[in-house]
């Protein structure tokens, strides 16, 4: 089936077999590895990327159900050679280990963002419970989110005894 | 390595740079093995083991090899290779009898990976089932099957390692020191208890993946989602037979490893694929079911401890018997068994120590290095162990650890001398109790407890860990200046997250004295052109790969200084330098720039000399030992990092369900060189360490098949399951030989969570855990029993895990 859809504002046009997922779709037919798999199963959340504004894990959606929607991927987040606002917090926050649920980590931030400009720390949680991360114990993330939204003294630190 | 240099001469340890990869992580750039596609690449698929254990009578692959778009079947039968660590005992594919659930019997390379499912589906495998061993205690009687009839006849490393042939022990490691019956006869108190915990997955969000390419002339790389490059290449020469020129062994960006990716995995099957294929090059990636249940586990453990305690409160004597359960193969298991041998009493001192540690075989997936190395597992069983002693022998728990706490002058279980330099475990003890208000309740606590009817426990629980490693591991790291002055680091120690090599850039940059943006850690390793390195595990790396960056700068400076010196016509001693030029000390005016010496320096009249500026550092552990196989006696330490967590937490006094409010963590690092990466790291471990202490396990059927392979069934921590309050601290007692004072940290911050835990519910709710997870059922069953029970979870077929809390007062 042919479909078309726009990712990070770029305009595609392929065909695909209708059992393919978006997030075949995205990494091995467009070309774009920036976002992970982790379970293939909708349970950890590495694949998210945001649909038609809503973010949603890539492995549970059919490519061909994607048709006309307009998707974004961590590929479309930096401008030019400069990072978002979203990355460079993460940067910043030391949020970033192994690097592998960050693309989806920072998907789902995104939306929570747009969605709600001052978030709390549990509207913070609720927004990145469904993206796993074994690395950093999630606080440098929530941290950099804080940042992201005018808290960022609200920050831990290492204390020397 | 270590200089007393204080914090205002450091110009770059003791900072927060950011990390220099995290750019490409987070714009999706960075490249994963998992992202990788080669021309050519064909897909594989394993075709897996229904049963526990069983004889395979009969392969049938002919359906699969017709069809269309099938380039490779291979099964066990047909290969004659076998792997391992220290134990070789495992075959790339199963020959004759599968030993566990999900064990890969055939494989099959194709075109895509949807044709290589479909082929392996049509591969007919007939089986004739065999009664499998699956709880580790039922594998200790004598009329058990054996997993590994042929132990006799494998190949082991003899100096650190004894299987018992004829019997499921892969490996028996015994220490003995001092009298210990005199210790019991002399104590007023003995106290002996049995604990538990089940094997656990490590869960590196990349699933073990591999592309391998069966070159010409058997020349074969590798592309591999692993820890250790060189101990890959290695231990695929050996099986191979292959010499180490012919191998090469690449690894990019990392998801994840936690020791699960430690050794060899899934680089073999993918290699005789390609040989079969032809040579084109075969990816296989785990999907999430088969990293639980054909990649390996952390090791379940059942151990025994038996105590005496003087009527003051000193231990006197402990015996300790660990009985790990490792699965199918031995793998990591035998070290985490031999480890724990040396390491079993914690950071205490017991006069008279009897250890067996065992590791055993079951028909289950096979046991390997996780996190901690064993620490977490005997850990959990110690710190419950001093707290129940010390309920039952009515003196304060915190007071009962501090007074046997190890301190300069106590000796280890294998007679090491604790010294000043060894770090401060009391320290790291006290804090953790102060900043979680130890010994009572604080004014808003007892008013939380009035509004809500839950009850506020408080536990403490220490730490220690020194790398599990072989006596004589070495490192080396290259310092390559470029062109224009700057440098650029190689080096074999991987990095998928820990934050080691900004570490290595701080340490390279401080030594060179260079601005940190002058220097490279170069990503990606390769063993054709990096120097050698052990294996990225144990947190030795920024120790052992610290001191050999310090020397390689050093090495660096003093070519550079040679060159100069010619320049400058000068003695090299009497040369400075900065981050841009060598310069007389006398006349500063008169200098030569790195960047003119970087690839040798033309003089005036266009001689050359020099050449290209690099600097080699070595490093090899000091002083360590092998320990004698009968007492353990020895050096096996080549830095221990102590540790404490103390934990907040609020119980339901009916239904047993918890928050925890609040966990403080405590550690000796010696020096903090990026505190922000120590605090991610202490943070990271923390939370994996709340997931091994509330929720995660495997659980198996009566007949060995796991039943929770996916995250659904086997839930790993969320950002909702924070404690409300972490705060992070550490005590900074310089290690003498560490780079810059420094001694490693990557494994300690999940170690003792899980105890902290248990002593804060006891001290809540009276309930007395011994097996973990604790799960709000477990409190819930132990409040009702105001005694130690099972836990569903990890109970033994024949209920060898039932404790009997054997509580003597001999006065």
């Amino acid at each position: 089936m042919r479909i078309r859809l726009s990712v990070n504002g770029q305009v595609y046009a392929r065909d695909v077999e209708e059992h393919r997922t978006l997030l075949r779709f995205l990494r091995e037919d467009l070309g774009l590895p920036g976002t992970k798999e982790g379970c293939g199963m909708g349970e950890c959340g590495a694949c998210t990327v945001i649909y038609n504004g809503r973010a949603v894990n890539a492995c549970m959606v059919l490519a061909v159900e994607a048709d006309g929607a307009t998707i974004e991927t961590i590929e479309g987040e930096a401008k030019g050679d400069s990072l978002s606002d979203i990355q460079a917090a993460f940067e910043r926050n030391h949020a970033v280990q192994c690097g592998f649920c960050t693309p989806g980590m920072v998907m789902s931030v995104k939306e929570l963002l747009r969605e709600n400009p001052k978030p709390d720390d549990d509207e913070i949680k609720e927004a990145i419970e469904g993206n796993f991360c074994r690395c950093t114990g999630y606080t440098q993330i929530i941290e950099a989110v804080r940042d992201l939204t005018g808290r960022s003294g609200e920050k831990g630190g290492l204390e020397h005894v | 390595m270590y200089d007393s240099l204080r914090p205002e001469e450091l110009s770059q340890v003791g900072k927060s740079p950011e990390c220099a990869d995290d750019v490409e992580k987070l714009c999706g750039t960075a490249t994963y093995v998992s992202d990788m596609e080669l021309p050519g690449m064909l897909h594989a698929q394993v075709k897996k083991s229904p049963h526990a254990r069983a004889r395979i009578t009969r392969i049938d692959a002919s359906k699969a090899l017709a069809m269309d778009g099938v380039r490779a079947v291979v099964t066990g039968e047909e290969l004659d290779y076998r792997l391992g660590l220290y134990v070789v005992d495992k075959r790339i594919l199963a020959k004759g009898e599968v030993r566990h659930h999900g064990e890969a019997v055939a494989a099959v390379a194709a075109d895509t990976i949807e044709i290589a499912r479909a082929a392996v589906e049509a591969i007919v495998v007939d089986y004739e089932p065999l009664p499998p061993v699956l709880h580790h205690m039922d594998a200790l009687k004598a009329d058990a099957p054996l997993v590994h009839p042929d132990l006799g006849g494998y190949s082991y490393m003899a100096a650190a390692f004894t299987p018992m042939p004829g019997t499921n022990i892969a490996n028996h490691t015994k220490l003995r020191k001092g009298d210990v019956e005199k210790g019991f006869a002399e104590s007023a108190w003995v106290v002996e208890r049995e604990y538990s915990c089940p094997s656990v997955q490590h869960v590196p969000m990349e699933t073990h993946v591999a592309i391998v390419q069966w070159g010409k002339s058997d020349r074969v790389t590798i592309w591999t989602s692993a820890q250790s490059p060189f101990t890959v290449r290695n231990l695929f020469c050996h099986a191979f037979g292959l010499p180490h020129n012919d191998v090469r062994v690449h690894i990019p960006y990392v998801g994840g490893g936690f020791g699960g990716k430690a050794g060899i995995g899934v680089e073999p099957l993918a290699a005789v694929l390609s040989r079969k294929a032809g040579g084109r090059p075969v990816k296989f990636r785990a999907s999430r079911e088969e990293e639980f249940s054909l990649l390996p586990c952390r090791s379940a453990l059942t151990y025994r401890l038996k105590t005496g305690v003087s009527a003051e409160g000193k231990i006197l004597a402990q015996e300790m018997t660990l009985y790990w359960d490792s699965g199918a193969y031995a793998d990591y298991a035998v070290n985490v068994t031999r480890a724990s041998g040396y390491s079993a009493s914690g950071p205490y001192e017991i006069p008279a120590a009897k250890v067996d540690s065992y590791t055993i075989y079951t028909n289950k997936p096979y046991g390997t290095a996780y996190r901690g190395f064993g620490h977490v597992e005997f850990h959990w069983a110690i710190e419950r162990h001093m707290e129940l002693i010390a309920s039952a022998i009515g003196m304060d728990p915190l007071e009962f650890r501090l007074r046997n706490a190890l301190k300069p002058g106590s000796r280890t279980l294998t007679g090491e001398e604790i010294t000043e330099h060894t770090g401060n475990v009391r320290k790291c003890i006290e804090t953790a109790a102060k900043a979680v208000s130890y010994g009572g309740l604080t004014k808003e606590e007892a008013e939380r407890e009035r509004l809500t009817g839950w009850k506020i426990g408080k536990g403490v629980a220490a730490l220690q860990k020194a790398p599990a490693m072989p006596s004589y591991t070495s490192t080396a790291v290259i310092v390559k200046m470029n062109e224009d002055g700057t440098v650029a680091v190689n080096l074999a120690l991987t990095d998928y997250g820990q934050g080691t090599y900004t570490s290595i850039r701080q340490i390279a940059a401080e030594r060179l004295g260079f601005p940190l943006d002058k220097v490279k850690v170069s990503f990606e390793c390769d063993t054709d052109k990096d120097p050698y390195d052990w294996q990225t595990v144990a947190s030795k790396g920024l120790l052992l790969s610290g001191n050999a960056t310090i020397l390689a700068c050093e090495d660096l400076l003093k070519n550079a200084y040679e060159v100069a010196a010619q320049a400058l016509k000068a003695n090299p001693c009497d040369l400075g330098h900065d981050g841009d030029k060598v310069y007389l000390k006398h006349h500063p005016a008169k200098s030569v720039s790195f960047a003119s010496m970087a690839v040798g320096l033309a003089l005036s009249n266009g001689n050359g000399i020099g050449g290209p500026l690099i600097g080699v550092g070595r490093y090899i552990a000091q002083g360590l030992t092998f320990l004698d196989k009968e007492t353990g006696e020895g050096s096996p330490a080549l830095d221990w990092t102590f540790g404490a967590h103390g934990m907040v937490v609020e119980v339901h006094p009916e239904t047993g369900e918890y928050r925890v409010l609040k966990i403080a963590s405590v550690y000796d690092v010696g020096k903090a060189i990026n505190p922000e990466i120590v605090r991610g790291q202490a943070i990271g471990g923390m939370l994996q360490g709340l997931g091994t202490a509330i929720c995660e396990g495997y659980i198996y059927d009566k007949e060995g098949r796991l039943l929770n392979p996916s995250f659904t069934d086997n839930k790993i921590p969320t950002a909702k399951d924070l404690p409300l309050v972490i705060e992070c601290y550490v005590v900074e007692t310089p290690q003498i030989d560490g780079p810059y004072g420094a001694r490693g940290v990557g494994e300690h911050s999940m170690i003792s969570v899980a105890p902290a835990l248990g002593n804060a519910i006891q001290q809540a709710v009276g309930a007395q855990l011994m097996h973990m997870p604790m799960r709000f059922e477990d409190v819930w069953r132990a409040i009702g029993r105001k005694e130690a029970v099972d836990n569903w979870i990890t109970k033994s077929p024949v209920g060898s895990c039932r404790s009997a809390p054997e509580l003597r007062n001999r006065e």
